[in-house]
Parts: structure tokens; sequence; C-alpha cells
């Protein structure tokens, strides 16, 4: 019983407050290590996309370019001038997509990186103050010991005339950075900590349906009495709710089935499970509102108010 | 027993279609601020920017002791959310950032850092003078200092006619800007590195600091036995000071963090550390810059300018440039009113 009423009075272990300046208490959620993670993998993905993807272009316009003066018996001598042009290029595009990709981005109104955006994350100031220019350069600067750094030591084996043991030892040491977010309540990675930031979740949802205005909630044959409402809690009817709105016809009846025999509804003929729990769900949800209204909150079936 | 009343409207329902049309609109005017500068906006719209997202915060505060409807407290949790960010989010425009970035934040960090920034420089300055001292007693310390690839023949067994040539030799590239990109991100990469560092406590910033410094002592060591120390320091210090001082001021900004989260004084670990790395990064953001102008003064301007006097005139406008605008404290304008 205890498990139940956790779920619903205290705050999950990834909720934080964010009280705004107005009082009101925003309840954000941070974002999981696996949200982060697969965020970040997104972007790194982007990242090496783009950087092979414009070495190929390069390389077929080259080669391209040679077919042709070949052809046309042109003697083309830039060659060696576009080789170098493209070296500056690709140099200093790698060196501000590597520390300005995330910078960037979460400088933007959205604060997010497209893999953030993608997996529903955005970061914010921990006080849920402004996200300032220099909190991000800090928060993204330290990702090379998060992450360049482990790497550096994986290639140090690769390399393979760096003693094992050293390049063992080495990453042992940074693998403490990179997964730090697994060690401390708030999933804060190195960067975090030293920016004053963190990662929460911003999800875009749209606003669902009202679903007590549908026709069959309000259709008159269904009347149930008191007791028959009396049976469950606000748990049980956002439960409905989810099963409802995610119209899952086999789940439907599980549970149309379920309340029937519990509050003891005997079915018409042809009604369906779908406007039975329509016009349960609505008539729930008046009644357990009616009573909030006086304050009381009955938070589920085992709630004795 | 009576039947429960289905024809009343919910109050909930109700609640929600008298304020749906509010909230779609600042869910609308929240999408178009994402996607375009606060420019574009008309009056009208800002100004109901706030006023949307008091009325909503408040069907926020209204509806969780009011409705069950999950999808909806959700739904107004999230828009809120979004509203918050942007409403007290908002950032002043880049130019004026920009602005005081220079005019302020990055001298008054390099100020508040002076410290680190001199245990950095002292650092720095012990390996030069050890590698220096080494290379006096046993010229094979050299290698020790400065690994093979990157001596490109610069060792003790090469001539004194070839080391000079190093120094007026217009390098291996055709296009000066191309060895200066090059510098500029591989410089600036370690600087950013050395920074990261620091968060180990400082260690491996210290370590890094001592070691640049070494390389560059077993060179003016190396140079110095063979009479060419003075057209040495010329082609080092025309860069040099640039680079070298980004690069103390890089170990400084680690320094910082690392302090911070070992000692962090009278305000939590957490706060400490944040507002210590917030003035670490302004920084930082300084010696990229900085590393850039070094870059530039290596790849381009050591190539061309091969007189020493020239190169020690341009070294010393430098360090009296960086020294002033860093450390010389000028009059405080009025501050602004952010509006």
């Amino acid at each position: 019983m205890t498990d139940y009423t956790r779920h619903l009075d205290q705050p999950s272990d990834a909720q934080r407050q964010l009280i705004t300046p107005e009082g009101v208490d925003l309840r954000i959620n941070l974002g999981s290590a696996s949200q982060r993670a697969s965020a970040f993998l997104i972007d790194a993905a982007m990242i090496i996309g783009i950087m092979v993807g414009v070495t190929l272009v390069y390389a077929l316009a080259i080669n391209g370019l040679r077919a042709a003066g070949h052809a046309l018996n042109i003697k083309w001598d830039g060659e060696d001038l576009a080789r170098e042009l493209f070296e500056m290029f690709w140099l200093l595009g790698f060196f501000i997509l590597r520390n300005g990709w995330f910078l960037g981005f979460e400088l933007g109104p959205r604060a997010a990186t497209p893999g953030k955006r993608i997996v529903g994350l955005q970061v914010a100031m921990r006080n849920g103050g402004r996200l300032s220019a220099d909190a991000l350069i800090a928060r993204n600067a330290m990702r090379e010991i998060e992450v360049f750094l482990p790497l550096t030591f994986l290639l140090y084996n690769a390399a393979a005339n760096v003693d094992g043991w050293i390049v063992l030892l080495g990453l042992l040491w940074s693998g403490i950075f990179a997964l730090f977010p697994l060690f401390n309540r708030d999933r804060l990675r190195v960067g975090d900590l030293v920016a004053g930031t963190f990662v929460v979740q911003a999800p875009r949802r749209r606003l669902a349906t009202e679903l007590t205005e549908r026709r069959s909630a309000m259709a008159p044959a269904f009347a149930f009495s008191p007791d028959q409402l009396d049976v469950y809690g606000v748990k049980e009817l956002q439960v409905l709710e989810d099963v409802l709105r995610r119209n899952a016809l086999a789940a439907q009846r599980v549970v149309a089935d379920r309340i029937r025999s519990k509050i003891g509804w005997t079915p018409r003929t042809g009604e369906s499970d779908g406007d039975f729990l329509d016009a349960y769900y609505a008539a729930l949800r008046t009644r357990l509102e009616s009573r909030l209204l006086l304050g009381k909150r009955r938070r589920d079936k085992h709630d004795t108010i | 027993m009576s039947p429960a009343p289905f024809t009343t409207e919910l109050k909930s329902a109700r609640f929600r279609r008298e304020r749906e049309e509010d909230w779609r609109r600042l869910e609308g005017l929240l999408k178009r601020l994402e996607t375009q500068p606060v420019s574009k906006l008309s009056d009208e719209d800002l100004i109901a920017l706030p006023v949307l997202y008091r009325a909503t915060l408040s069907a926020l505060s209204v509806a969780r002791e009011t409705t069950l409807d999950k999808a909806l407290l959700d739904y107004l949790e999230g828009l809120c959310t979004r509203a918050y960010f942007v409403v007290y989010g908002a950032r002043p425009r880049l130019s004026r950032r920009l602005t005081r970035f220079f005019a302020n934040d990055w001298p008054a960090a390099a100020r508040a850092l002076w410290r680190e920034t001199a245990l950095a420089s002292l650092l720095f300055a012990l390996g030069g003078g050890i590698a220096f001292w080494l290379y006096g007693r046993d010229p094979d310390w050299f290698y020790a200092f400065i690994p093979g690839g990157m001596a490109q023949g610069r060792d003790p067994s090469a001539t004194t006619e070839s080391l000079r040539k190093v120094l007026y030799d217009s390098g291996p590239h055709d296009i000066l800007a191309i060895f200066a990109t090059f510098l500029f991100t591989h410089n600036a990469q370690i600087a950013i590195f050395a920074f990261a560092l620091g968060f180990a406590f400082g260690a491996p910033t210290a370590l890094l600091m001592v070691t640049n410094g070494c390389g560059l002592g077993a060179l003016l060591a190396l140079y110095a036995a063979h009479g060419l120390g003075f057209q040495l320091g010329g082609w080092l210090a025309i860069h040099g000071v640039t680079e070298i001082f980004a690069t103390c001021l890089a170990g400084a900004a680690g320094f910082h963090i690392g302090w911070t989260l070992a000692f962090p004084g009278e305000k939590t670990r957490p706060e400490a550390l944040a507002a210590a790395g917030r003035r670490a990064a302004t920084l930082m953001a300084g010696v990229v810059l900085m590393l850039a102008v070094a870059g530039v003064l290596e790849g381009i301007g050591r190539q061309l300018i091969t007189n020493d006097l020239a190169r020690y005139g341009i070294a010393l406008t430098s360090a009296i440039v960086w020294g002033y605008y860093l450390y010389v404290p000028r009059r405080r304008r009025e501050p602004r009113v952010a509006i």
C-alpha cells in the first residue's frame, strides 16, 4: 500500500523543485542517464557525419576535377593549393564543431543541442536563473576530460607502445570523469558541476482532448451509483485515463471486464468496452473532483476518506 | 441511491475550455520565439507574453487543486516551464554581451585570478629553468624534453648553420594562413584541455605547465650553446609573449577550479565551484582569442618578419598591450540599467 501512495505523494527521485518568482513550483524532471547518453551519441554521430560528409565531397570534387582535366587534356596545377586550403578548412571546421557545436546550440533559445531536442532535454541553471555564456563555456570545455581524455587512453592502447598498466590506470582515472553522472543524485556531469547547470526534461506535449466531452461519456444509458464510484481513487482514475488515451483495444477489454466485475455491472446488449470506460471515467472523475473541491483527495482505492 | 449527475458539466472541463485559447496563444508565441529573433515579434505579442505566462501559471496552480486530468496537468507543467525559461531566461543582445565581455568581464576575470596566474607562470618558468640547467650538465637531456618528431632536426647534434636556418626559413607551407590555422587550433585545444584537467585538483595542469616550460628551456639552452640565444629569443618572443601568457592564463583557469574544488571556502562546494567555473570560463574565452592572435603572429608574422629587432619590437608591444588591457584598472563606467 505504501508503495502506491509514495508514487503520488512524494516526488520521484528525478523530480526537482523549481519555484518561480510567482511562487509556483514547476516540478521539473531531471534527464535520466540513458537519455543523456543517447543525446550525446546523436550529437557525436552528427558531428562525425558532417566531417566525413565534407571530406567525401572534397575527395569526389578533386577526383572529378582531375578526371575532367585528364579528359580535356588541360593541365591543372591547383591541386596542392586546393589540398592545403581544404586542410585549413578541415582543421578549423573540426575545432569549431568539437568546441562550438554544443556551445552554440545551447546558447540558442531552446538551450539544447539537436541530440537533446530529439530526446526531449534542455540545459538549465540549477538555481533557476538565466543561462549565461560563461556557464555554457565551462560546461562544454569540461567535455575534454570526460570524453576525449578516456578516448586518448584508448588510442594509446591502440598505439601499443605504451605499457598496458599505464593505459589501464589512465582509463580507470579518466573513467571517474566520464561516469560522474552515475554517482550523484542530480545526474550532474563534471561540466554541470563546474557550471552550476543541470539537464532537465523538456518534452513538447500537445494539449490532449478532454475525455469527459466524448459523446459516449455523456450517454445517459450509463448511470453509476455512488457505491459503484467509491471503489476507486485518483491513481486508478489516472491509470484509466492512460488506457483510454492510448486507445489500445485489448487493454480496454481487460480493464473494462475488471471494473465491471469489481462494481457488479451487468453489460447491456451491444454495450462496447470503450463506451463503458468513457462513461465510467467521466462519472468517476466528476465524483472525485467534486470531493477534491471540498479538500478531499482520495489518492487510491486503499485511501479511506 | 440517486444516480450521479451526468448532465451538469464538469467544472474542470469548463475551466479548461475558458482558458484553452490563452494557452494555445502562449504556445504559439513560444514556438515563434524559438525559431526567430525577438525583434521579429510585434509589440502586442511582446506585451502579451508575460501576461499569458502568468495566466497560464495561475491556471496550473488552479488545475493542480481542481482537475484530475493527468494529461492536462502535464501539458500545463510543460508549457509553464518553457515559458518560464523564456520570460526569465531572456539574455541581452549579442552585441551588448560582447561589449561587456571585452570592456569588463575578461579583464576582471584575469585580475581576479592573478594568484593562479602567478603560480602557473612560476611553474612554467621553473620547468624552463630546470631544463636549461640540465642541458648545461648534459646535452642529452634535450631528448627527454623535446620528442624527436617535434625537434625536426633541431637537436644537440645539429650544426649551427642548420639551427640558424630554421629561424629565418619561411616554413613548410605555401599559404601562411594554413600554418597559422594549424597552430591556433592545436594550441587552443591544448589550452582547453589544460583548463579541463584543473578539475583533478589542478595536478595535471601543473604538470602540463612544467613540461611546457621544459620544452622551451631545452630549446633555449640548445640555441644558447650555439651562440644563437638572442636570435632564438626574437623568433620565439614575437608570438611567444602572447602564447605563453595565454598558456599561463589557461593554467590559472584550471588551478582556479581545482583549488575551489579542494577548498570551497564559505559557500557550499557546488555553489563555490559553479561560481569559480564561470569566472574561469570567461578567462578561457579570452585565452582562445589570445591564441588566435598568437597563431597569426607565429604563422604569418614570424615568417614574413625576419629582422630580429622587429621581432623583439612586436614582442614588446604585445606584452605592453596585454599587460595594460588585462591588468591596469580603468575608470568604471556607470553600469547601464538592464532593461
